[in-house]
């Protein structure tokens, strides 16, 4: 009797509890995103200071959006992203399992945390900027290398597809490997310590232990990292942006969606840009479904489990 | 004992693989605060290693220059920023709270929904946010870029594994059996264990909330209100009639500095939160 | 054609008559100290809207009635007592045309102290602001401004950019742009043996002669000019049509342009443009202006010279000279309209005249900001007057070579598109001329672009 009504009066409190949150979101994002829903579905644009539309034209934009560029910006988005994740996910769970190993003497390591994490804090616009001075043809990097006498002529990094990708890549990389180590150590450093003298008593060695315990154990917050660097990957803007001036050059093979999406903004074709935030938003729903799923529910030996053996072992 | 020899090896390569990380990430910082520190015209002429003589008159010519008010832009970046992160991580908790404690019957749905915003990008409702402020009467205010990051998905998703990792319900019930009421409960005794959690996503929505670009460009008209990153973009902006690339520079060092010193005195609080978090789980 | 606009502005000028006959309503010379006049009709606040400070610059140095200018640059007060607010955002990424435009939107229903009164354009979207339809800038008759009188010493050009599609003036402007070619005099008397402007006139006065210049720079090993992108101007205005035709939504690309193309790629190919730079107003092209740099000359009008070289200069002053370009052509140019619905009108008049047709002024604004002002007698003497002679071109008198080029003047047909177009057009070919894409991928990468920026275009052409 008594904890059923106690129920009751609780669920009371989950209500009271997530309202400002769905309250805000449906002031400021919900509405907003219906309203860009809507013209999508007209054509309503800025032609100079004159207004044209709204007039109703159905799937048109949609249609228009799909014979345009639009899966090659994808295309170079999805490759950008993965030109930085890669690297950033690999040495971030070496540093992050690196610093937690009592057997590895880190010296400074402090001093190391605070310093990997510094790129982060600066201003994307203004890092990309930075490169772009550093990496110009007559800039520092270039001469350093003729001085050096390791090219004869200027190397023109942002004139190449490749370079100006690299250059990008390098940049994500930078700027976010610092805050995933963080990330992933607060997540290892959750993880009790009994479970690592188990398993050196049953005689596991480093990589057994990464692979078996570690691994499997930090997987929310890998999922998390994954989620995040995937949502941040989709909305890659900045950089590319102002490294090459908003033209994805040479050749466009550095636009983005949201620079896509930009473009559209930027000349006032609310029509259009509410069409290409219509397919981003079902996208990036269908992304985070497919990651959620297969780091969730396919392994037996997930989380959940893991997440019992950690409970097991922290009673011992 | 035998891996002694090998653990001595990955140790020595972990230290060059961090002093070479740590290179990379300093250099760039290096590299501004040289630049910062050269008149426009010795920059023109190319990059030297050691820094010049102009650090002060660059700082002078920031400071002094009321077309860009720097330290103005500071203030209400530091304003923006650090409402946004409290607010921000107070209400996620509270979320994740709310969602992680209770049963309810909309429970699932809104665990669901929440998931699936979580990958909506920004910019896709920047169009109808902006209709939305003018008609509410906050446009050119710095409401707009506080108010709303109480929805913060990706945080509250953070503060959810955590609290899932960290909070035994038998805790909460403990506490009520101790007459503690709900709210009670969650700012004395749930706060506290959720500290660390807060501090590092304090950390991340203070730093995105500072280096923002895309929202405050939308809202912001007048000059007493912009933030740095509109600043810095004005500078640029003001392109032909107003070079000064070592101004510049200046400017970016100093929009940086304040938040370098606050991760500073964070980091180590950051640290012994992650480490009494380990502890208890 | 001609025959209507000459009754047009004869229209116009009986119009302004009219209006000026019932000047009780504008008392525009009747100034009470103190507080604003309440029977004036003027407003207490003066909204200007600029993408730079350029234009508050100019003002505060010519407008006898500003009192003081607060200390961070915002506002100004003026004797009466009535505040000018200065609404600066960059040009950059079109933040300034969208604020602008969604103020000058909102301007019916703005209260009167938050209505535009003053707005300033590059002249490569002024025809964006002048258009008749959309009846966004006042014509300046309705200010009381006759332009055949008050702005009769106005390069002829100017005025009739600054014409919306009737031939009715609704922009004016304190300077003309006419461009030179600003050369290093250490490479001319290493390359040529003098550094003589009239003689090195010699070897730039057309394209053809300018090449064979190009060859002989380059067998010592310099080159001709930073980049293609510095020669753009010298095509783009003088081509025979707009871009977009008045009324239409096609493109027509210019056979110009594609010369352009042409002859930049033979010219990049021959080795006459320094390869390491890729277009302009970047840090590359900036240091091609320093002291350490192989490039031999820069195509500029007078605010290049002042604002882009003396800074980028770090060697001995007196090291440049100008002369004549292959070709006159005019670059950028910052137009001051008035918005339709100020409630300032006397103010504004004031304000316009004072900045672009008051001789003594413009003289000033020459002295101080090195600008080439826009009255024809005062330049003229200005080619004659040694006071104008620069230090930083060894004691030459750079406008004994504007003026002559600003007489030849002729802008280009202009359109609301030209921004776009002109920055679309360089940055497609741009990957053309490094070797990138093909030829047919750039062009088609400047339609994609150009539908982009200006989604209402429906059709691009390009020449046979």
């Amino acid at each position: 009797m008594r904890p059923k009504r106690k129920k009751i009066d609780y669920s009371k409190w989950g209500y009271i509890f997530i309202l400002p949150f769905f309250v805000s979101f449906f002031i400021f994002s919900l509405i907003p995103l219906a309203d860009t829903i809507r013209y999508s579905f007209y054509e309503y644009y800025r032609s100079g200071i004159k207004e044209i539309g709204p007039n109703f034209v159905g799937m048109k934009n949609f249609a228009s959006l799909l014979q345009s560029d639009m899966l090659r910006y994808g295309a170079n988005t999805v490759l950008l992203w993965i030109i930085g994740f890669i690297p950033q996910i690999v040495i971030a769970l070496l540093l992050a399992s690196w610093f937690v190993d009592v057997r590895l003497k880190i010296r400074g390591q402090q001093f190391f945390k605070v310093v990997i994490y510094l790129p982060n804090l600066i201003m994307a616009s203004a890092f990309a900027m930075l490169f772009f001075t550093l990496f110009s043809n007559k800039g520092p990097i270039n001469s350093i290398l003729l001085s050096a006498g390791i090219t004869d002529s200027p190397i023109d990094f942002m004139g190449t597809a490749l370079g100006t990708r690299s250059l990008i890549g390098v940049m994500n990389f930078l700027m976010w490997f610092g805050n995933t180590t963080i990330m992933l150590m607060a997540a290892i450093m959750g993880i009790s310590p009994d479970i690592f003298e188990a398993s050196e008593i049953d005689g596991c060695n480093s990589m057994q232990r990464f692979y078996r315990i570690t691994l499997p154990l930090i997987r929310p917050i890998l999922t998390y990292t994954l989620i995040t660097s995937i949502i941040g990957g989709l909305q890659m803007f900045d950089v590319p942006q102002i490294l090459t001036n908003g033209q994805g050059s040479p050749d466009r093979t550095s636009m983005t969606l949201i620079m896509f999406l930009n473009s559209h903004l930027k000349s006032n074709n609310y029509g259009m840009a509410g069409a290409l935030s219509v397919y981003l938003f079902i996208v990036s729903g269908i992304l985070c479904f497919f990651v959620y799923r297969i780091t969730n529910d396919n392994d037996p030996d997930g989380s959940r489990a893991a997440a019992r053996k950690n409970k097991k072992a922290g009673r011992r | 004992m035998k891996s002694d020899p090998l653990n001595k090896l990955r140790t020595v390569f972990a230290h060059i693989l961090l002093v070479f990380l740590s290179f990379l990430c300093l250099f760039f910082f290096y590299i501004l605060f040289v630049n910062a520190s050269r008149s426009h015209a010795d920059l023109m002429k190319g990059f030297t290693a050691l820094p010049g003589k102009y650090f002060f008159a660059n700082l002078k010519s920031v400071a002094n220059d009321g077309t860009f008010p720097m330290m103005r832009g500071i203030l209400n970046s530091l304003i923006v920023s650090g409402s946004s992160a409290a607010i921000c991580t107070y209400f996620s908790a509270l979320t994740a709270y709310g969602l992680y404690a209770y049963d309810f019957k909309l429970k699932k749905v809104a665990f669901t929904f929440i998931m699936a915003i979580l990958v909506m990008p920004t910019q896709v409702t920047a169009m109808g946010f902006l209709r939305l402020i003018t008609k509410m009467g906050m446009y050119d205010s710095l409401l707009p870029m506080i108010i709303p990051s109480i929805a913060s998905p990706a945080v509250f998703y953070f503060m959810y594994s955590y609290l899932e990792s960290s909070l035994p319900l038998s805790l909460v019930e403990a506490a009520r059996i101790d007459g503690s009421r709900e709210f009670r409960t969650f700012n004395q005794i749930v706060l506290p264990i959720m500290k660390p959690a807060m501090a590092v996503q304090a950390i991340f929505t203070f730093v995105g909330s500072w280096n923002n670009y895309f929202v405050p460009a939308l809202v912001i008209q007048s000059k007493d209100k912009m933030t740095v990153p509109i600043l810095i973009a004005l500078l640029r902006g003001a392109d032909y009639m107003n070079q000064d690339m070592g101004k510049m520079y200046m400017m970016i060092l100093v929009a940086i500095v304040p938040i370098i010193i606050v991760y500073l005195i964070l980091s180590k609080y950051i640290i012994a939160g992650v480490t009494l978090g380990g502890v208890k789980g | 054609m001609k025959k209507k606009i000459v009754g047009i502005l004869l229209t116009a000028a009986v119009a302004a008559g009219t209006l000026a006959g019932c000047g009780s309503r504008n008392p525009s010379g009747s100034q009470t100290s103190g507080s604003v006049d309440p029977d004036s009709g003027e407003g207490a606040v003066i909204n200007i809207y600029s993408f730079n400070d350029e234009l508050r610059n100019r003002i505060t140095a010519v407008y006898p009635e500003i009192a003081e200018t607060s200390e961070d640059g915002t506002t100004s007060t003026l004797i009466d007592g009535t505040v000018i607010n200065w609404i600066i955002n960059p040009n950059q990424d079109g933040v300034y045309q969208n604020k602008l435009d969604e103020a000058l939107l909102a301007q019916g229903s703005a209260a009167a102290d938050s209505k535009v009164d003053i707005f300033a354009a590059e002249v490569d979207y002024v025809v964006k602001y002048t258009d008749a339809d959309t009846n966004v800038a006042l014509p300046l008759t309705d200010l009381g401004i006759d332009p055949n009188t008050d702005l009769a010493d106005q390069f002829d050009f100017t005025k009739s950019v600054s014409c919306d599609q009737n031939g009715v003036q609704r922009a004016t402007t304190w300077q003309a742009c006419p461009g030179v070619l600003v050369y290093r005099r250490d490479i001319a008397k290493e390359v040529f043996g003098t550094d003589d402007p009239a003689e090195i006139g010699e070897k730039t006065k057309d394209w053809a002669v300018m090449k064979e210049t190009a060859e002989e720079l380059k067998e010592h090993g310099y080159y001709t000019f930073a980049s293609y992108a510095d020669t753009f101007r010298t095509y783009s205005n003088n081509v025979a049509e707009a871009w977009v035709a008045p009324g239409t939504t096609t493109i027509k690309v210019d056979q110009k342009i594609l010369d352009w193309v042409a002859d930049s790629k033979e010219w990049l190919d021959a080795g006459y443009f320094d390869p390491a730079v890729k277009g302009q107003w970047n840090s590359d092209w900036y240091s091609a202006m320093g002291s350490g740099s192989k490039v031999f000359a820069f195509l500029f009008p007078a605010w290049g010279i002042d604002t882009q070289m003396v800074p980028n200069w770090k060697g001995e002053a007196g090291s440049w000279a100008v002369t004549n370009a292959p070709l006159t052509y005019n670059w950028g140019g910052t137009y001051v309209l008035a918005a339709e619905g100020t409630d300032n009108p006397a103010h504004v008049k004031e304000i316009l005249l004072a900045l672009t047709a008051d001789a003594d002024n413009l003289t000033m604004i020459s002295k101080t900001y090195a600008d080439f002002t826009n009255a024809k007698t005062v330049m003229q003497n200005a080619a004659a007057d040694d006071e104008f002679a620069s230090d930083f071109l060894g004691g030459q008198n750079p406008y004994a070579y504007f003026t002559p080029s600003a007489d030849n003047l002729k802008l280009a047909p202009l359109s609301a598109y030209d921004q776009g177009c002109v920055e679309l057009i360089q940055n497609a070919f741009g990957d053309y001329l490094q070797g990138e894409i093909d030829y047919d991928r750039a062009k088609s990468n400047f339609e994609v672009a150009i539908v982009e920026r200006y989604p209402e275009i429906t059709e691009i052409q390009w020449p046979q």
